[in-house]
């Protein structure tokens, strides 16, 4: 249910049934790609998608801007952090 | 691994994991206890135990394992269900790999596979397709389990079926929804939860409406959360601030998967193929309203349940079984009498030890005995 | 009997006379009767392939001189092992070289110099002929690289139906030198982990090559002898306390057996494992963990600490040891259990499995 892991399209083998190769670290499957597809995404277009595996099936794309959004924002956890320990540390107040 | 490693960096954990001692050391709901925050999804629960996370977080807090785990919430009576239709001597049973170990109150369908059933493993439902395409003489009846993450693919098999004229293939229908669940656990008068960490996968085909109320009725934060160690690390972190912070709404960290709609398209194919039936029956927390979903009559031709009769007898648990209140938080693995003595995963009595997201099984797999805590 | 030194990998060929002799043909019950025709076929098939004195003789046992095991040592190793993989034919191997590898490293984990086997064929009848003859080819190649060889055997033909094509045992002889001695329980604290490589190709080989997943990888199995090897090891440090190939079951299987055998922990780290990233992929699609995946061609030793530098550097210079790497170390505590230190900085236990492993869908 919950088992899913990101790849790359790297071939759309059967665009009438919507199928397509699928690579994860140099794995390739036939997936099924029906629910990433519709007007504005034929089936051809979505080589070089990023997209979530389960199943056998594309279940949506990786929305690469809310990935490198989500890290940035784990990096700046991070910094704050630190910010925080130097002010301790140099006995200021917590701002 | 591209959108993987970068979530597995372990770098970023120390600091996360100083803001989430910091928080929890703030927070007073006035209680007399850790706070209690219930990671829904199995999947989360098997991350949290592969990677060691528990014992990275503060004692203040503490994580609750909750029922999200199709296979450990599976009834006795629906295993015996699938070993019967196995046991036809025309069928071949298609189904996921986890399932196969469920014990019925006879046998699981690893035992009926031994005494001749023909119980196939499948990664798909589409290869449970194809097997029906290669054996014309043979009715390939498919297995299907999941919440609502899987319910699209099954749906898309099952049109897919018909549109070939595929006609010895059925689906037999275990597939369940995750807010009656949840909701279930939120009107239990022991309940003892705080906030939740919400399935990610679940979410981004059903999106986070469906959520809303356990914010508005229950005024309990929920965060939908990936499946890395840092996501579930972040997910605790928003989780928690929400609670510093007198909140309680529906948040998403899982954002790069998650669409607020979630994916309509698969939705749209859900709804062609499935309705709710009435109530479903689960291990452990018995029966729920409008909580699993049956085949529609206009596909009554792809329903093994229509095609074949099954006992479909309601078999209670083992009397010792405490898989209910473990299930909802109200006991850990540990304190149940069974645990690690008559029931573990060589000899499983309940759901939550069958499968290894099972919270009995991965506390027992994976951290039955105490650990020192790591230096950071 | 003198043994020729282990030779380098050649490619298969069909024996002279042979050549299309065994096409279109299959086992049948006469194969297994004791009469002509399983004599013809032990001798077309066998006896002309592994093609050694001892076998020549086609005696009912094979004789060998003592003087030839004691110049190798004082005490002699004995060992077998049946092999029943499906399917027969896999990336990188094939049940001949599992039946070969299999048993010479059993043998080599002991610090035993491989010398003979056996080999008991259990046929099923409708065999084709050609598949035998591809097997028992296989069996010449590895016994070739490993320096064994096959000095008797045993041919036996089941009804249809009563064996899964084809069953091989075999059962081997070597001998340990004077002074080596290894064993699970010597492990000790402080000691270090090593492993000889890439983890859990065989595994997923197998995977594979079922079919059933429909995965596409050129992963192939690591099936090879750990011999040499272990010899080169030796010449490091005489005083090596635990061998252990990491065969069903994985490393989980191997350590979990020395840390209970020892009685004491041991720490891996998870970060220092060896993996290709394919076997990464395909367990992270299936939902597996890598550290139960069988391995053909994996060895991992318990080393004393002041050793670790001198044997992985004896490890990483042969070529069963290319990508050879320190993963883990022994501990007094927790008392017989494996702890993994998680690539994320959390730590947890790994456990022995319970039946197999199968792939998850949460």
């Amino acid at each position: 249910m919950c088992l899913g892991i990101p790849g790359k399209i790297v071939q759309v083998t059967d665009p009438e049934n919507k199928l397509a190769l699928v690579d994860v670290a140099g794995v390739r499957r036939q997936i099924n790609i029906a629910c990433i597809v519709d007007e504005s995404h034929p089936a051809e277009s979505c080589v070089g998608d990023w997209v979530l595996v389960h199943v056998g099936f594309a279940m949506i794309r990786v929305d690469e801007n809310e990935a490198a959004k989500t890290l940035a924002l784990l990096e700046e956890l991070g910094n704050m952090q630190d910010e925080l320990d130097a002010m301790r540390h140099s006995g200021r107040p917590d701002a | 691994m591209k959108y993987v490693d970068e979530f597995r960096d372990p770098g970023k954990a120390a600091s996360l994991i100083k803001r989430i001692e910091e928080l929890a050391r703030k927070i007073d709901l006035g209680q007399a206890r850790p706070l209690h925050i219930m990671e829904v999804c199995g999947g989360h629960t098997h991350t949290i135990f592969r990677y060691g996370i528990k014992q990275m977080l503060p004692e203040a807090m503490e994580l609750v394992h909750g029922p999200g785990c199709p296979v450990c919430v599976l009834p006795m009576g629906r295993v015996d269900d699938c070993v019967a239709l196995a046991e036809h001597p025309e069928v071949i049973f298609a189904t996921f790999g986890d399932a196969m170990r469920v014990p019925g109150s006879k046998k699981s369908l690893l035992q009926a596979r031994a005494e001749g059933a023909d119980v196939r493993m499948v990664y798909s439902p589409l290869d449970a397709l194809d097997l029906a395409r290669r054996h014309p003489a043979r009715e390939v009846v498919f297995f299907g389990l999941g919440f609502e993450t899987t319910m699209p693919s099954t749906a898309l098999t099952l049109l897919q079926a018909e549109r070939e004229g595929i006609r010895n293939f059925s689906l037999f229908c275990n597939h369940i929804t995750i807010i009656p669940t949840i909701k279930a656990i939120l009107e239990s008068p022991d309940l003892e939860l705080d906030g939740f960490i919400g399935p990610g996968h679940v979410s981004m085909i059903i999106g986070m409406q469906p959520y809303r109320f356990i914010a508005e009725q229950y005024q309990k934060p929920l965060v939908i959360t990936g499946f890395e160690p840092l996501d579930i690390l972040q997910g605790i972190w928003m989780v928690l601030k929400q609670l510093a912070e007198g909140r309680h709404e529906i948040e998403n960290q899982y954002q790069r998967i998650v669409p607020e709609e979630g994916n309509r398209t698969a939705q749209d194919a859900v709804n062609r193929v499935f309705e709710l039936r009435e109530f479903f029956e689960w291990r452990g927390l018995g029966s729920i309203d409008h909580s699993g979903v049956r085949v529609r009559k206009e596909y009554a031709w792809y329903d093994a349940e229509r095609r074949f009769s099954i006992p479909n007898l309601k078999i209670a648990d083992p009397k010792a079984c405490e898989c209910g209140d473990v299930l909802k938080g109200i006991i850990k693995p540990r304190e149940c009498k069974v645990f690690g003595t008559s029931c573990t995963p060589e000899t499983p009595l309940g759901a939550l030890m069958v499968s290894s997201e099972g919270a009995c099984a991965a506390y027992y797999t994976y951290g039955r005995t105490e650990i020192a805590k790591p230096g950071v | 009997m003198s043994i020729p030194p282990a030779g380098k990998m050649e490619r298969p060929r069909t024996i002279h006379g042979n050549n299309g002799r065994f096409s279109g043909k299959t086992v049948t019950l006469a194969h297994g009767g004791g009469g002509k025709a399983m004599r013809d076929l032990i001798q077309d098939m066998f006896v002309e392939r592994f093609d050694n004195p001892a076998l020549a003789l086609m005696e009912d046992q094979a004789r060998m001189d003592l003087r030839d095991l004691r110049a190798h040592g004082n005490r002699m190793a004995f060992t077998t092992d049946s092999f029943v993989v499906d399917p027969l034919f896999f990336p990188g191997g094939d049940i001949g070289t599992l039946a070969v590898n299999g048993t010479v490293n059993d043998l080599a984990m002991s610090g035993a110099i491989p010398l003979y086997l056996s080999c008991g064929f259990i046929l099923e009848e409708g065999l084709p002929l050609e598949i035998l003859e591809r097997v028992a080819e296989s069996m010449r190649l590895a016994c070739k690289a490993a320096g064994v060889a096959i000095v008797t055997g045993d041919t036996k033909v089941v009804h249809r139906g009563s064996a899964d094509k084809l069953f091989i045992n075999t059962a081997g002889i070597g001998v340990i030198a004077e002074g080596v001695d290894i064993a699970s329980y010597k492990a000790r604290t402080g000691d270090v982990v090593l492993a000889n490589g890439y983890l859990g190709d065989h595994g997923v080989a197998i995977l594979n090559a079922r079919g059933d997943l429909a995965l596409e990888t050129a992963i192939e199995s690591d099936c090879q002898p750990l011999n040499g090897l272990v010899q080169a090891m030796l010449a490091a440090c005489g005083t090596i306390h635990c061998l252990r190939d990491a065969t069903r079951g994985g490393v989980a299987a191997v350590l979990n057996e020395i840390a209970q055998s020892a009685g004491l922990g041991i720490r891996l780290d998870e970060a220092a494992i060896p993996l290709r990233p394919e076997v990464r992929g395909v367990c992270e699609i299936l939902g597996l963990d890598p550290l139960y995946l069988a391995n053909e061609g994996k060895l991992l030793a318990v080393v004393p600490a002041e050793y670790a530098d001198a044997v992985l550097k004896a490890m990483q210079s042969h070529p069963a040891g290319k990508d050879s790497a320190c993963i883990g170390e022994v501990m007094d505590q927790p008392e017989g259990t494996v702890i993994l230190k998680t690539g994320f900085g959390g730590q947890r236990i790994v456990d022995m499995l319970v039946g197999e492993q199968l792939p998850r869908i949460c």
